[in-house]
């Protein structure tokens, strides 16, 4: 099916919303827009980060999963304590793939759930005293953790308890960094205030822990911020951040340590990936510690080259030449890479429905695929995420902010792409329609998709999936409808 | 019984002269980029009333439009700043 005109694509919103109610219909119209690339400002075209609907199906999350799961989980060498009953911490528990150095359960626990596992008892007399208690077990059982964080769950923030005394008590027994964080899941509308409120508690408990003391700085120190290592993605980042001859001295968060962020306001420039959860935190370190930031994006070879020469510009010409020359080095491999691959996907139409940065950041490493994305949207975007997706989606493509289970069932039944690419709820529903699906959130499984190993590893991945010949072989034997000529061989 | 001053009208009468906490930054391009946490507003400064180093601030005018009222003060040593700033006029 060839690509839908703008009058197409309205009529396709208008047509899926005329199931909703008067008033739901209102509400989502907002929300389902086309793309117009002489927009600049996104919100006249589409509204972003609001609560959703009653009794529809999206697949947000809570600001307990933006600051446990996402900001604070990958730190590897702080406990992070799921302080409420026991479910939010067990069922989120190492789903996400942030790989990681070390040993786990004895000086990394990202993997592990720890928990106060809250009981009625709790709820009515309060949990600070077992807040405290467990404190001292994780001490007595892990002395070798750097740092506790306290993740609320709902009912903290319900009964009012003081996590904020019991962890500065804590601190000062433990002498080790004890991180109150009030991320309750009912605060906001979506995880994205749980990153927030997770980088507001950064900037309240760790980042100024060192200031004043000694650091040995290079002019070349950088931090990787809001790669959360997904299969590995920030490792494969930072090689040839480190060819290029510049020190990382931090990565936020995946693979991360309390030291790590600690020393974050030592660097002379902050390389931003993610900007959706940590650009909270960067604009505060720019406007405290003076240290520019810069986002940047590590998909499909055309944007990684057009980021290194960016990040380059900031420092001098040694940098620069040493960039051209990893430019110049990766160039061929990545050449082959696409020449094996473009032409098995040449063409193909993928849509995406995911959170955070990739709704518009993967475009660049499709099209250098040949393939291209006809629709995109954030689970939890706000407008100055739809602000930079105008400009990298084509015109009259479709967007569509927090869109409901049925929306993106409707959407993908009309447009038939060729690749749906969304989180593992979705996936088994599209793969029974027979559309080859990806699940984008951690990769399928796989990765690291980021740098120039990681589009190897993605080209990969998108061929093995569209050219599965299991899409062939969707309707069984008994129902083909075979050629007339056949039949009448076997008769 | 009738109430003087009904509490949704009290309500939107605040909101008319909204005082936020706002950024304003420099961009890669030396212009000045206004950024507005609560609203996720980032756009670019137009025009700055006062520019000098002595007198700083007053309306800014947005380029997607809007109209923002920061205290005159000293131009800042250093940008990003901080600073509280009230909607004179907003875009939509």
């Amino acid at each position: 099916m060839s690509t839908l005109t703008r009058e197409e694509t309205e009529s396709l919103i208008q047509e899926v919303l005329e199931v909703y109610p008067e008033k739901a219909k209102k509400d989502r119209a907002k929300h389902l827009a086309i793309n117009d690339q002489s927009i600049e400002q996104s919100k006249k075209c589409i509204t972003s980060n609001r609560k959703s609907l009653p009794g529809v199906m999206t697949i947000r999350g809570c600001a307990y999963a933006g600051s446990r799961g996402v900001v604070w989980g990958p730190i590897k060498d702080m406990i992070h304590i799921s302080h409420g009953p026991v479910g939010c911490g067990q069922y989120s528990r190492a789903g996400r793939r942030n790989y990681y150095v070390g040993t786990t359960g004895v000086n990394t626990f990202a993997e592990m759930n720890f928990t106060s596992d809250f009981q009625e008892k709790d709820i009515v007399f309060g949990g600070d005293k077992k807040l405290a208690k467990i404190m001292n077990e994780i001490e007595g059982l892990f002395p070798l953790h750097k740092g506790i964080s306290v993740q609320s769950e709902c009912p903290i923030g319900l009964i009012g308890d003081d996590i904020e005394a019991v962890s500065k008590k804590a601190a000062k027994e433990l002498n080790k960094v004890v991180v109150p964080v009030r991320c309750e899941g009912f605060r906001g509308v979506s995880q994205s205030l749980g990153h927030h409120i997770a980088n507001d508690a950064i900037r309240d408990w760790v980042l100024s822990n060192r200031d004043g003391k000694e650091f040995e700085s290079t002019p070349y120190d950088v931090t990787i911020i809001g790669d959360y290592n997904i299969g590995g993605d920030a490792w494969a980042s930072r090689i040839f951040l480190e060819e290029m001859g510049l020190r990382v001295i931090a990565q936020w968060s995946g693979d991360g340590t309390i030291a790590e962020m600690e020393n974050t306001p030592k660097a002379k420039l902050n390389l931003l990936h993610c900007y959706r959860s940590m650009n909270y935190i960067s604009r505060h370190m720019e406007e405290k510690y003076g240290i520019p930031w810069m986002e940047y994006n590590f998909f499909g070879p055309t944007k990684i080259e057009e980021s290194l020469r960016r990040i380059a510009a900031f420092f001098d010409d040694s940098i620069k030449e040493k960039c051209e020359l990893v430019i110049a080095r990766y160039k061929p491999m990545m050449q082959a890479v696409i020449d094996k691959f473009k032409p098995r996907l040449q063409g193909k139409r993928v849509m995406l429905y995911i959170g955070g940065l990739r709704p518009r950041h993967v475009i660049g490493a499709y099209e250098d695929l040949g393939m291209e994305v006809v629709g995109t949207g954030y689970e939890f975007g706000h407008n100055d995420d739809y602000d930079r997706t105008i400009q990298e989606m084509g015109n009259a493509t479709l967007l569509y902010d927090d869109v409901t289970g049925f929306e993106l069932e409707e959407f993908v039944k009309r447009i038939k792409p060729d690749l749906v690419g969304s989180g593992i709820k979705e996936k088994y529903i599209y793969q029974k329609m027979g559309i080859p699906f990806r699940q984008m959130h951690s990769w399928d499984y796989s990765g690291p998709y980021h740098g120039f190993d990681g589009f190897a590893i993605f080209a990969r991945d998108m061929d093995m999936t569209l050219n599965n010949p299991c899409w062939g072989k969707q309707v069984p034997p008994w129902k083909l409808v075979k050629p007339a000529e056949e039949v009448k061989a076997a008769a | 019984m009738v109430l003087a001053d009904p509490p949704r009208a009290r309500f939107r009468a605040n909101k008319e002269s909204v005082v936020a906490n706002i950024m304003i930054r420099k961009n890669d391009t030396g212009g000045l980029v206004f950024y507005l946490p609560k609203r996720d507003l980032e756009d670019n400064i137009s025009s700055i009333e006062f520019d000098s180093p002595a007198k700083w601030g007053g309306e800014l005018k947005l380029a997607g439009g809007g109209t923002y009222y920061i205290e005159p003060q000293e131009a800042p040593a250093r940008l990003p700043i901080s600073v509280r700033a009230k909607r004179l006029d907003s875009a939509e």
